[in-house]
């Protein structure tokens, strides 16, 4: 063993390529040049490569929205071929949810779309209401308390679009104006539901709690003033030469294309065709509200911007509908089997049951307590089959394919998530174009990396 | 439905001790697919009979028909899938243009042993109707035909079904995982897939997956 230095050498090495040298990565490619004009030599060996260039950009990348990775192939400075790469914030609540009962997964679907947490809520609730077959029993006053926050997130979540969408691009004032504006939402959900993202507020039956005292009067002052500062936010960038430059022409996508790529939302409205689901296949009665589906037919980044803008001002007049319909009533189904008691109170700790109804069913009725015991801790059975109830999310069709197979715990859930499926649409809007077009398409498709890995 | 050998029986989930309080007496049953009887009722009997108008051999493909809370799922043996949902989508009278989805489901007690699901999401702008396709295989022969070619958009579910679940789709383009490192061993989302529990640094101890968990379901 002791003269092996050299064989070791031989060994390991390949050295059948004369010009490879002897290192272990070789050379890359040897070419045998016999003279001749140099740019012609090259020409012949290789037209395109010479010039591609292979460029990861992200997972971390401030202009991915999160964890998205794209491998993008450059020709210069254009894109000849871009690949999404997702998987970077999979998390497993599918499956996680598998292992929780039907109350405790809403818990878990609320953190998948981390921008619109009541849509995922609200979508399985729906489903796992249309397996109870209570969908009918739903009291009025849930229905519309459902719209109002869910109309309010529209906004909230349109409003990071436009503020990490500008940001993106240089518009570092939208970034400040638009996060400003969303705090005002997050503190009205925080009001109305505890907290500011993964509420857990929309349950099987109906609503964690009703609105607290002030809640009303906080949203009605919210109106005018949105209204305003969406007024804003057009004058600084409707016909911002940058603005214009920056988005107008980019990232083009025709309908037929989205109807190919299964896109929907503010993507498919953009490209002229009037699809809503609140309009055309309605859930918590919204063909009884008084609003427009807004669209533009240009299809690219700045036909986006202005539907998702317009879309704002069409939440705000929703909202307004949704306050004139309060009433009071249950926010939860009569359903005493199912209806989770839910007789929040603040107190010193936190959010918890309220002392009044644990002094109830404490010191009163041992059957309620009991009742409260077992619904908690078994919680209430869902009859077997499956469900899919798609709402319109702020980036799209979002729906929840919810199958039971008649036990205490969702035997599987699946989230159609707008987000993971506009996403197959970033070589189409990308593939072409520029690099620095690329940052603002896949800004325009509105991707929350929460929702496409799950 | 009568109970069979698919029927799962629990007290708790927990085993190994005597603990009874809160006893729920849970009882599981197999999933069975029992076709509905005619008539289906809404549009559900204009759109199956235009789809046996239109494809010939609706009887030889499609195993049930199935309404249940007002949704429409149709049983497809899979070698018929592409044919189906061409027919979906081109058919006029049918219009099914847009599809949701292709969702896997792990039916592990499915008495005939075909546990795997693919479910397909149909859309239909034209008429403001959903349909849902059903495909199952087993486990040791799990190829369903990809429907790529005829919705794109199937592209990243089918992806995500083989990842989860081990559904390979045939003349998918490139069928690789999506939301799983590309080494990573097993489908997760299979019900017999092992859950891993957390190591805690605490005398040793850990926390049990959370299907060893003491649950009450």
């Amino acid at each position: 063993m002791s003269e092996t230095t050299d064989q070791v050498y031989e060994s390991t090495y390949d050295t059948s390529d004369p010009y490879g040298g002897n290192s272990p990565e070789g050379e890359g490619r040897v070419f045998t040049v016999g003279g001749g004009d140099w740019d012609d030599v090259v020409e012949a060996i290789d037209p395109n490569e010479s010039e591609r260039i292979v460029v990861n950009m992200g997972p971390q990348h401030p202009s991915t929205h999160g964890v998205l990775r794209l491998v993008l192939e450059l020709e210069g400075e254009t894109v000849q071929q871009i690949r999404p790469v997702i998987g970077y914030l999979h998390t497993g609540i599918e499956k996680n949810m598998e292992y929780r009962n039907w109350t405790q997964a809403v818990t878990f679907i609320t953190r998948c779309d981390y921008l619109s947490p009541l849509f995922n809520e609200t979508t399985y609730c729906l489903g796992v209401e249309r397996l109870l077959g209570i969908e009918d029993q739903i009291p009025e006053r849930v229905k519309v308390l459902r719209v109002l926050v869910l109309e309010l997130q529209r906004i909230s979540s349109h409003l990071v679009w436009l503020a990490t969408g500008g940001m993106e691009i240089g518009a570092i004032t939208m970034m400040l104006l638009g996060f400003r504006e969303r705090e005002k939402i997050l503190l009205i959900l925080e009001m109305i539901t505890g907290l500011r993202m993964n509420h857990a507020y929309v349950r099987p039956g109906g609503v964690a709690q009703d609105l607290p005292a002030g809640a009303v009067d906080a949203i009605r002052e919210f109106i005018p003033d949105m209204y305003r500062r969406i007024d804003e936010y057009e004058d600084l960038l409707s016909a911002n030469p940058i603005w214009l430059a920056r988005l107008s022409g980019v990232g083009y996508l025709d309908t037929s294309s989205c109807m190919q790529l299964g896109v929907t939302g503010p993507l498919l409205r953009a490209s002229g065709l009037a699809w809503d689901l609140r309009k055309e296949m309605p859930y918590l009665d919204y063909e009884t509200y008084d609003f427009n589906v807004v669209t533009e037919t240009a299809g690219d980044c700045y036909a986006r911007y202005l539907v998702r803008i317009n879309e704002m001002r069409e939440s705000l007049k929703i909202i307004e509908q949704a306050l004139d319909r309060l009433r009071p009533g249950p926010t939860m189904v009569e359903d005493k089997k199912i209806a989770w008691p839910a007789q929040l109170a603040l107190g010193s700790d936190g959010l918890g049951n309220s002392l009044d109804h644990i002094r109830t069913i404490m010191g009163t009725s041992m059957e309620a307590l009991i009742h409260h015991f077992k619904l908690v801790t078994e919680g209430f059975r869902v009859p077997a089959g499956q469900a899919y109830v798609p709402i319109e999310s702020p980036r799209g069709e979002l729906g929840a394919h919810v199958v039971s197979d008649g036990g205490t715990r969702p035997f599987r859930v699946h989230l159609r998530d707008p987000s993971f499926v506009n996403l197959q649409a970033v070589p189409a809007v990308s593939e072409g174009g520029m690099i620095s077009d690329v940052v603002a398409a896949v800004a325009s498709i509105d991707p929350v990396m929460g929702g496409v890995d799950r | 439905m009568t109970e069979d050998a698919g029927t799962r029986r629990d007290m708790f989930g927990a085993s190994g001790f005597g603990d009874t309080s809160g006893f729920g007496g849970l009882v599981v049953r197999a999933t069975h697919v029992v076709s509905t009887p005619k008539p289906y009722g809404e549009w559900f009997d204009a759109a199956t009979s235009a789809l046996e108008a239109a494809y010939p051999d609706f009887a030889g493909a499609i195993e049930a028909v199935v309404v249940h809370r007002g949704e429409l799922t149709l049983h497809v043996k899979r070698e018929a899938i592409v044919d189906v949902c061409r027919t979906l989508r081109d058919e006029p009278a049918l219009r099914f243009e847009m599809c949701s989805g292709v969702s896997g489901v792990d039916y592990i007690n499915d008495p005939t042993g075909r546990r795997l699901h693919a479910v397909y999401h149909l859309l239909s702008m034209t008429y403001r109707r959903r349909i849902r396709l059903e495909v199952s295989v087993t486990v040791e022969d799990p190829h369903v035909p990809s429907i790529t070619a005829v919705y794109p958009t199937a592209n990243w579910h089918e992806r995500e079904a083989w990842d989860f679940f081990g559904i390979v789709f045939d003349g998918h383009p490139s069928l690789t995982r999506i939301e799983m490192p590309d080494d990573w061993p097993g489908h997760p989302q299979r019900k017999d897939y092992p859950l891993g529990g957390v190591p805690v640094e605490y005398k040793g101890a850990t926390v049990p997956p959370p299907d060893e968990r003491r649950s009450y379901a």
